[in-house]
């Protein structure tokens, strides 16, 4: 398996009274709150933190948001490029460029395809349709985020994949010359990611023989999704999907012993905390009406989750050396390849971070590495890891 | 509010190639009811009272209600020529259009592009224009809003009656109707937010004896807009109703079906 440290950059410095009284950590949160001086300093340290992994061997994943104290990664573009040049070998996996949401396109396909040439092919390319509340930073109609992902995914792709000009007259975009420069390192395109939640839009994915993510999704939850994608792929007749096609983030914390990794990575409960306003989060038109009644069906149940819960879910992976292999490998018996590490959450220092970082890389990531061993070198040039 | 079943009075029409859910009931000349973005909540008791005294025709937009939507109908631009297509498939021209909130852009967007096709005109609490700058925000927002804060954007007195939010406990069918309703409403009206930036300037084309009508207390759009709107209009007379909010036709039954009849005759 190859794993990707992650962190969403968040911004801890507000308290907890300020955003209950706002009743959100996004969008209607003030930015008054935000002190660019302390900013300056948690972007460098994250930058740093990001370094640090690719010394110590480990791939980066990054991703962004938006109007948000969760999240200060406001342009995955701009994180990558800076790692792209102070990065030596590392995969950078930018998880993912909200298609919805970009006013043009044609520019991604420029900057991804710019990214993937400073780093000389290190990029994967993450595609994300963004959560609900994302619609406001963007002014995106919420009805429209999924024919918009599609048809921006069409274009870059074949703005990656057409040697001359070519003319787009689609629904949401119109161009009369699209002749992207550069063109991907990668050839034809980086490996291309995607994210899902919900059973409806994994055969998209599986077409399209892309790696397919779940974000904090317990164990049979992102297994469900998973054996959705190989249904579909052994109904088309394709090859089965191997390891590298499954990808799942979880909160990560390594320790010396289980009661200090117990103890210490709590800390990561910080981003499942944040207060979640219902109507920017799930605005109106955002999930289909049976997504809207099924969750309203449910949604007086307790979640009553607590670290331990998490832990059993695999939500949470934390502990010593020992355990932290132990729930990686549950992962990875439901053909993970790809494990994405939230190693860093709200208040958590630089030191705490790196200490568990450094503890997993040695103790833990050989063991994982050959549980699935995953070529870089294959994935680079796009074949069958 | 007491409301009937959610199918009462309801039949669907025929209408480019699908079709579309219709209320319909009472005796005398037809009047035409385009609902607002939280659709219709039945057969309501301001449709029983003027089908006292007209044929209600009271039809739910594509992807309203049960009404399915359209492909490829996705701008109040295409609802306007669909219902001029409608009005004219049933034999209702000139029509006499009411629009309220929503629907009263959608009238003045139908008025606007074939005024011949209008007899006469109401708009309730519309919106649909922009009368303040960049940064002035005419339309509240209640779509950010949860519960109780949503309520009293609506209402004058939001402890006598309540928009039927979705929620666990609803009928099923009206869960899905009021979800559905959302859905359509952010489709038609997300960006601009509920107005067309270019329909003040084309208000002087409408010929139709107008009348706008708006609650004193209306929240989401101010009687100030309302008069704005009406000034715009040739001739529109512009009336306020005390003591209601956003929804004279709910909250102030009697005097908002008044003020229709003696427009009306």
């Amino acid at each position: 398996m190859l794993a990707y440290h992650f962190t969403e950059m968040p911004y801890p410095y507000v308290p907890q009274e300020v955003e209950d009284r706002y009743g959100t950590a996004r969008v209607l949160l003030p930015n008054s709150y935000y002190d660019p001086k302390l900013g300056a300093d948690l972007y460098n340290r994250y930058l740093d933190d990001f370094i640090y992994a690719d010394d110590l061997g480990l791939e980066i994943m990054l991703n962004e948001h938006h109007q948000t104290l969760t999240c200060t990664d406001v342009s995955i573009p701009i994180s990558a490029a800076a790692l792209a040049r102070q990065t030596k070998r590392a995969r950078i996996c930018l998880l993912g460029t909200p298609l919805p949401h970009r006013d043009n396109p044609v520019r991604v396909a420029e900057e991804i395809a710019m990214l993937d040439c400073i780093s000389r092919g290190r990029i994967n390319c993450g595609f994300v349709r963004g959560v609900g509340s994302e619609v406001h930073p963007a002014g995106t109609n919420p009805v429209a985020t999924r024919e918009r992902f599609e048809e921006a995914h069409d274009l870059i792709l074949k703005a990656w994949t057409t040697p001359e000009p070519f003319h787009w007259e689609g629904k949401h975009w119109q161009y009369r010359y699209v002749n992207v420069w550069p063109q991907p390192y990668q050839q034809p395109h980086p490996p291309i990611w995607i994210t899902g939640t919900s059973a409806g839009n994994v055969p998209w994915v599986a077409d399209r023989d892309y790696v397919f993510a779940v974000f904090l999704l317990a164990f049979d939850d992102a297994s469900y999704l998973f054996d959705v994608y190989r249904q579909r792929t052994a109904e088309l007749g394709m090859p089965t999907p191997g390891e590298d096609k499954f990808a799942v983030l979880c909160l990560c914390y390594t320790a010396e012993t289980d009661e200090q990794a117990w103890d210490e990575g709590r800390q990561l409960m910080w981003y499942l905390q944040r207060k979640r306003h219902p109507a920017l989060f799930n605005p109106p038109g955002f999930a289909s009406v049976p997504a809207n009644m099924a969750f309203l069906a449910g949604i007086d149940k307790p979640r009553g989750d607590t670290f331990e819960s998490l832990r059993e879910k695999g939500i949470i992976i934390a502990g010593s050396p020992t355990t932290v292999a132990k729930q990686i490998k549950q992962w990875h018996e439901r053909g993970v390849g790809h494990l994405l590490m939230m190693n860093h959450a709200g208040p958590m220092g630089a030191e705490m971070t790196r200490k568990s970082m450094k503890l997993f890389a040695e103790e833990v990531y050989p063991e994982v590495r050959e549980m699935a061993p995953i070529s870089v070198e294959r994935v680079a040039a796009g074949l069958p890891a | 509010m007491v409301i009937s079943a959610l199918r009462d009075h309801v039949s669907m029409w025929p209408l480019s190639g699908s079709e579309i859910e219709v209320r319909s009931g009472g005796s005398g000349p037809r009047i035409v009811l385009l609902h607002g973005a939280y659709g219709w909540w039945g057969w309501e008791p301001v449709h029983q009272r003027l089908a006292e005294r007209f044929t209600v025709v009271a039809p739910s937009h594509p992807g309203f209600g049960s009404s399915p939507r359209l492909p490829d109908v996705d701008t109040v631009d295409d609802l306007a020529y669909l219902y001029l297509d409608l009005i004219a498939a049933r034999g209702i021209l000139p029509a006499r259009l009411v629009g309220f909130g929503f629907g009263g852009w959608l009238a003045a967007e139908i008025a606007v592009r074939c005024p011949h096709a209008v007899e006469r005109l109401i708009l309730v609490d519309s919106v649909g224009i922009k009368t303040s700058g960049r940064e002035g925000r005419d339309i509240e927002d209640p779509f950010v809003l949860v519960g109780d804060e949503q309520q009293r954007l609506f209402w004058a007195d939001p402890s006598r009656q309540s928009v039927p939010l979705p929620h666990p406990d609803m009928n099923e069918d009206l869960l899905e109707a009021m979800l559905s309703n959302q859905e359509a409403a952010m489709l038609y009206g997300w960006k601009p937010f509920f107005h067309n930036p270019k329909l003040k300037q084309r208000l002087h084309r409408i010929t139709a004896p107008s009348l706008v009508v708006w609650g004193e207390e209306d929240r989401i759009v101010s009687p100030a807009y309302g008069k704005a709107f009406a000034d715009s209009i040739p001739g529109a007379r512009f009336v306020t109703i005390p003591g209601v909010g956003h929804y004279p036709h709910r909250e102030g039954v009697e005097p908002f079906v008044q003020s229709v009849v003696d427009f009306l005759g």
